[in-house]
């Protein structure tokens, strides 16, 4: 689950302009390049960037809900909790593969992310007090980041392309576990349609920042238009987004946060009230209410299962020189 | 921690969807050995009845061909036609062959 708009990424790139124009030639022809092609440096630089945020964003994002896997209201409730978090992790995995076809290492990667230097998308920094909190995701969250990532199983780079096939297929599980759990908290007592409607006043917002900044203020959106490693502008999916999830809101009775919020006839689309981009900016730079956390138990988590990488490497270790040993018994 | 010796090897996974088919190349995982590569791709790529077999190999002993030499290597295949059925002219009256 992610949808976000590359944080920062510099496309610039310095090869010939014969080279440039065939691969250019290459992408309008709708080929896809695969690791050992050659690409421009900025193109490579770009994926390494943007998958590389989509892994730590899958990563991160387990977090958020594994808050309350212990916790679920029932026990079917807690193993498609479980699952979907499972799969998140899986999807972190295929994505580092990904990126990891193009030179970097894991290691790198993961060492980025703990640090705090790597970004990953803001939306996992907010918290999830309530139940209805992972309802909210499922449903917006997952939905956003569909949104996103439909178009990208079309993305040039083959591997990226191929990762996102499998996570597609995955995700819509996720999103409709998310509807229902809302759809039971809409028709169930007062208090819980409250508590499912405070929850959409919380994600409703984050959720429309996940596509990253409006199509006039991104920096970086032509040249990866133009590289087909993004096939919609930021502003674009937002749309699609919000006229997809509108309607479902209203089936659940529940009131979308936005008072400026209008169906145009004209566009075919809701017109929608102003972002607060302050906000998406802090948190994006680390201050919103749970970065820090997240970055805390990543680490946490990196730190304490160090004893049983450094154990599975020796024990590999171990095995393969007794077989050599073996070997030279032998022969 | 990235000393080059305490990396943790690159595998490729393939998975046979059901008997009768291909193992197929489905990603790559990271693990110390083959036993936990084995553990890993079925935990990651077998979540949802992918597949009945898995294979995994060292990322590292796979040799693979140069792209740069594509064009080589595989165009002169394409001059070939002779090399497929539709090349020769066999009358309509000989049947299905």
């Amino acid at each position: 689950m992610y949808s976000q708009g590359l944080i920062g990424a510099d496309s610039s790139t310095t090869e010939s302009e014969e080279f440039l124009a065939a691969f250019q030639a290459r992408i309008d022809r709708e080929e896809k390049i695969e690791p050992n092609d050659p690409m421009p440096e900025g193109y490579r630089r770009t994926l390494v960037r943007q998958i590389g945020q989509h892994a730590h964003s899958e990563i991160v994002g387990m977090l958020p809900e594994g808050n309350w896997i212990t916790r679920a209201p029932s026990l079917r409730r807690k193993i498609a909790l479980l699952a979907k978090v499972q799969d998140e992790g899986g999807h972190g995995l295929y994505l580092y593969s990904a990126a990891e076809t193009l030179g970097v290492s894991r290691e790198q990667m993961t060492e980025e992310l703990l640090s705090g230097k790597a970004k990953y998308s803001s939306i996992f920094n907010y918290p999830t007090p309530t139940w209805a909190d992972i309802g909210a995701i499922g449903w917006l969250v997952d939905g956003a980041a569909i949104m996103n990532q439909i178009p990208l199983c079309r993305c040039s780079f083959g591997p990226y392309a191929r990762a996102m096939i499998r996570v597609c297929k995955e995700e819509s599980f996720h999103q409709r576990q998310g509807y229902e759990i809302m759809m039971t908290l809409a028709r169930g007592s007062e208090e819980q349609k409250q508590m499912a409607q405070e929850a959409l006043n919380r994600w409703w917002w984050p959720s429309l920042m996940m596509f990253g900044p409006h199509d006039s203020d991104s920096t970086h959106g032509d040249q990866s238009m133009k590289w087909k490693i993004k096939r919609f502008s930021n502003d674009e999916l937002r749309q699609k987004f919000i006229t997809a999830t509108v309607p479902q809101a209203e089936y659940l009775g529940l009131t979308v946060p936005d008072p400026d919020l209008k169906w145009n006839e004209e566009t075919k689309l809701y017109d929608h009230g102003e972002i607060d981009w302050a906000e998406f900016k802090a948190v994006v730079s680390g201050n919103g209410q749970m970065n820090r956390d997240r970055i805390r138990d990543r680490n946490k988590a990196w730190d304490d299962g160090a004893w049983v990488r450094e154990a599975a490497l020796v024990h590999a270790q171990k095995r393969a020189d007794k077989q050599h040993i073996a070997r030279e018994a032998a022969e | 921690m990235t000393d080059k010796h305490d990396l943790t090897p690159l595998w490729e996974v393939f998975i046979r969807p059901r008997n009768g088919l291909h193992h197929r190349h489905v990603g790559s995982l990271h693990a110390s050995d083959s036993a936990l590569a084995l553990q890993a791709a079925r935990d990651v790529y077998t979540r949802r009845g992918e597949g009945n077999s898995i294979w995994v190999c060292r990322s590292a002993d796979i040799a693979a061909s140069d792209p740069s030499f594509a064009e080589a290597n595989f165009e002169p295949a394409d001059d070939k036609i002779y090399r497929h059925p539709t090349f020769y002219d066999i009358p309509d009256e000989v049947g299905h062959m």
